[in-house]
C-alpha cells in the first residue's frame, strides 16, 4: 500500500500548455501517471502529448469521471482560482506545484479544502510520488524506488537527495510527499505522519525539516502525545541560516525568535526522533532504528 | 518586505486609525521648519528598517525646533546598527497615559489570521509573551470570514479601557484588520498604541510587514524594493536568485533552497565556514549558471566556491557550460569543488574536466574537499 497516489490515481493537469505543464506532462506520462486530462481556458480541444485538453476542470470531470487528482501548474496569480476549480469539480486530491502564491490566498483555499474535505499538497512544492505507481510532481522519478519507507519533505532537491541516499543503500519508499516550502501548507507533517500511521505498507517515516515555523516540534508534539508507533527519523535543514533572512523558500525564516534549527533538532531528539547530521546518514539511521 | 514607518502610518491614516501629525524630511533645515510647522514639543525619529533604533539613538525627544534640528543633523547620514539613516521623521510628541498593544499576524500553525491585543504596550511582543502572557489576548480570525465585530469588542475590552477609548479601541481593530488584508500583510502591528491623556488613541509606532509573494499588487512599494542591499545582493535579485550572505569564505552555490541550507550546514559540520547562500533555483540553463559563479567569482570574501547539484529539471551539461563561461570570462580563479548528480551528469562531467575542473560525484565527499581548501574553523 501508499498513501495519496496509487495505480488508481487519475490525473487531471491544470495549466497543461504552459512550459512547466507540458514538460513535466510527458515526464510524469513515461513514469506510468495516468493523466486523463489537462485544463487551460481557451485552448479546450487540442491535445498535449496525446492528452485532451478542456477548458475548464467541471467539462474534464464530465468527459472523465473517473478523475480524482489535480495537479496545477497555473502561474502564481491565478493559482488560487484553479484551486477553488479543481476543489469545486469535486476532485479529492490538489498538488500545487506554483512558486509565489499570496500568504493570504493560500490561507483562504486551504482552509475552503478543508471544509469540503479535499486533501491540498503545497503549494510551492515538488509534489507526491509512490516508486513504480504514480507521480504527481516534478521529482526525477529514477532517484526514488519501491519500497516500505514513507518520505514527508518541506524541499524538493533535498528530498532527491535523500531519496538518492536511500535507493542507493537499498531502502526504498513507499509514498514520498513534499508539502512544499510555503508558510501556509495545505498538508502538514502531522497530517502526513497520520497517513503514514494508517498505511501497511509504510515501516518507518523519513521526516525533512527546515527552519522557519513550528511544524517540526508539532510532530514532535504529536508523535510523542499520540504514542506514534513507527520509527521515525529526521534531518532539519538550516543550523547556519541567520534569523530574519529568507532562505530561499517563503516559509524558510527565522522570525520573532521562532523556528531556528537547533531548537527543532532538540525537540525532536526529545520525543527519541533521531536527527542525522548530514543528508547522507539518513539510510544508516533507518536501519538501526528499524533493528531496534 | 518591511515597509518604513512613515509609508505604514500613511497606511493606517488613510484607513482611520489616528497618527500623531508628523512629516518626513531629508535635511536638518526641513526637520526645523517641519517642528516649527508641528509645533510644541517633537520626536525625532530615524527612518530605518532594522529592529531596536530607540536604544540605538534613533529615536530623540526635541523641546524646540533648534533641538529638532540638530538631532536630524546628527541622525542623518549616520548608520543606524548598519543601516543609513537617509530620512528622518518628526512628529509631535504625545502625552501618554498608557501604552497599549495591538497587532494582526498570520499564524503559521494555523494557518489563520491572529489579532494578538495586550493592555500592556510599548515592550516587544516576544518579550511580552515570555515574561506576562496572561497579558496578551490571541484571537483567532477565519481567513474566509474575516475580522467581525465581536472580534473587535473582545479585543478592545480586553486593553481595560473607559468607554469612550473602547469604542475607539474596537474601530480600531476593524481597521487594522482592514491594512491587513487589503495590502496582504504578514504583520500589521500598533506598539506602542498611546492611550492620551484627554482619551484618545493614537498609532505611536507603526509596523507593516507585506507578503513578497503579493508585491506585484502594490507597485508603489516594489519600486524601493531594491533599497538596503549590498552590491552583490542587489546582483542576486536582478536574477531572481535567493542570495544570502554569512560571514565564511566558502561560497556556496546549489539548485533549490533545501539542497543549498543542506549544503550549507554540511559545510560547517565538517569544519567549515560558509560564506552564503545561493540558490540558483530549478532549470536554470548555462547562461543564468555563468552569472552566479562570476558573483562569487567577484565576492572577496569567498575563497572557495562549492557548487553541488542534484539535477532533476536542472540539466548538468547547462551547469558545466555556465561555470566554464565564468571561468574563461572573469580573469580571476578561485578554489572550486563541483559535485554533480542527476540529469545529463556524465556529459556535465566532460565539459568540466576537459576544463581541468574536476567533479565530485558524492556530497560528503564534496563538502569535505571544500573544508580542506577552505581551511577549518
Amino acid at each position: 500500500m501508499t498513501v495519496l497516489v496509487d495505480s488508481e490515481t487519475r490525473v487531471v493537469v491544470q495549466g497543461i500548455t504552459g512550459r512547466e505543464g507540458s514538460f513535466h506532462t510527458k515526464a510524469m506520462l513515461s513514469y506510468g501517471t495516468k493523466i486523463l486530462a489537462g485544463v487551460t481556458p481557451g485552448r479546450g480541444g487540442t491535445t498535449v502529448e496525446g492528452v485532451p485538453v478542456y477548458d475548464n476542470v467541471m467539462e474534464a470531470v464530465r468527459k472523465h469521471p473517473e478523475l480524482n487528482t489535480s495537479i496545477i501548474f497555473v502561474p502564481s496569480r491565478f493559482a488560487a482560482d484553479a484551486v477553488y476549480e479543481a476543489i469545486d469539480a469535486g476532485l479529492d486530491l490538489i498538488v500545487v506545484i506554483t512558486e509565489g502564491i499570496p500568504v493570504h490566498e493560500t490561507m483562504k483555499f486551504v482552509r475552503y479544502a478543508k471544509i469540503n474535505g479535499v486533501t491540498i499538497i503545497g503549494p510551492n512544492c515538488p509534489g507526491v510520488i509512490s516508486p513504480g505507481e504514480s507521480k504527481v510532481g516534478i521529482m526525477p522519478g529514477h532517484v526514488f524506488s519501491k519500497g516500505r519507507v514513507g518520505i514527508v519533505s518541506r524541499s524538493g532537491t533535498l528530498t532527491y537527495e535523500i531519496a538518492y541516499a536511500m535507493t542507493k543503500e537499498g531502502i526504498g519508499q513507499s509514498t514520498s510527499i513534499g508539502i512544499g516550502g510555503d508558510p501556509v501548507p495545505g498538508t502538514s507533517f502531522i497530517d502526513a505522519l497520520e497517513m503514514f500511521r494508517e498505511d501497511d505498507g509504510t515501516d518507518a517515516v523519513v521526516l525533512i525539516g527546515e527552519i522557519g515555523g513550528d511544524m517540526e516540534e508539532r510532530a514532535a508534539r504529536y508523535i510523542v502525545e499520540q504514542g506514534y508507533e513507527k520509527p521515525v527519523v529526521a534531518y532539519v535543514a538550516g543550523r547556519t541560516a541567520p534569523p530574519g533572512k529568507r532562505m530561499g523558500h517563503a516559509g524558510a525564516i527565522i522570525s520573532m525568535g521562532v523556528g531556528d534549527a537547533v531548537s527543532k533538532i532538540k525537540t525532536l531528539r526529545e520525543v527519541g526522533v533521531e536527527v542525522a547530521e548530514l543528508p547522507s546518514q539518513i539510510p544508516s539511521l533507518l536501519v538501526r532504528t528499524l533493528k531496534k | 518586505m518591511k515597509l518604513y514607518e512613515y509609508e505604514a502610518k500613511n497606511i493606517f491614516s488613510q484607513f482611520g486609525i489616528s497618527v500623531p501629525r508628523f512629516k518626513v524630511v531629508s535635511n536638518p533645515e526641513e526637520a526645523l521648519l517641519a517642528a516649527e510647522e508641528i509645533g510644541g514639543r517633537v520626536v525625532v525619529k530615524a527612518q530605518v528598517l532594522v529592529a531596536g533604533r530607540g536604544k540605538a539613538g534613533g529615536v530623540k525627544l526635541a523641546d524646540t525646533p533648534e533641538e529638532a534640528y540638530s538631532y536630524a543633523k546628527q541622525m542623518l547620514g549616520s548608520e543606524i546598527k548598519g543601516e543609513k539613516v537617509r530620512k528622518v521623521m518628526i512628529t509631535k510628541a504625545v502625552d501618554i497615559e498608557r501604552e497599549l498593544y495591538l497587532s494582526i499576524i498570520i499564524d503559521r500553525s494555523i494557518g489563520a489570521p491572529v489579532i494578538l491585543a495586550s493592555p500592556e504596550g510599548g515592550v516587544d511582543i516576544e518579550e511580552l509573551a515570555r515574561t506576562k502572557p496572561e497579558k496578551i489576548l490571541k484571537i483567532v480570525v477565519d481567513p474566509l470570514i474575516g475580522v467581525r465585530d465581536y472580534h473587535a469588542r473582545q479585543a478592545a475590552s480586553f486593553l481595560e479601557l473607559g468607554e469612550q477609548a473602547f469604542r475607539k479601541a474596537q474601530e480600531i481593530t476593524i481597521n487594522l484588520y482592514r491594512v491587513f488584508e487589503n495590502y496582504s500583510c504578514e504583520l500589521a502591528e500598533i506598539n506602542p498604541l498611546a492611550l492620551t491623556l484627554d482619551g484618545g488613541l493614537e498609532a505611536v509606532d507603526a509596523k507593516i510587514i507585506l507578503d513578497d509573494n503579493a508585491l506585484y499588487k502594490y507597485p508603489e512599494f516594489s519600486s524601493e524594493f531594491t533599497r538596503d542591499l549590498s552590491y552583490y545582493e542587489a546582483e542576486a535579485k536582478k536574477m531572481n536568485f535567493s542570495y544570502v550572505e554569512l560571514d565564511g569564505n566558502i561560497g556556496i552555490l546549489c539548485n533549490g533552497a533545501g539542497l543549498t541550507m543542506a549544503t550549507m550546514d554540511s559545510v560547517y559540520v565538517l569544519g567549515g565556514r560558509p560564506a552564503n547562500f545561493l540558490d540558483i533555483g530549478g532549470g536554470a540553463r548555462a547562461e543564468l549558471v555563468e552569472r552566479a559563479v562570476t558573483l562569487l567569482l567577484q565576492h572577496p570574501k569567498t575563497e572557495v566556491i562549492f557548487i553541488n547539484i542534484l539535477g532533476g529539471i536542472t540539466r548538468c551539461d547547462e551547469v558545466a557550460n555556465g561555470i566554464v563561461g565564468a571561468l574563461k570570462k572573469a580573469g580571476v580563479s578561485k578554489k572550486m569543488v563541483v559535485r554533480l548528480k542527476g540529469t545529463n551528469e556524465e556529459e556535465g562531467r566532460r565539459i568540466l574536466e576537459e576544463n581541468k575542473v574536476y567533479v565530485i560525484e558524492e556530497m560528503d565527499e564534496a563538502a569535505g574537499k571544500a573544508v580542506e581548501l577552505g581551511g577549518r574553523r
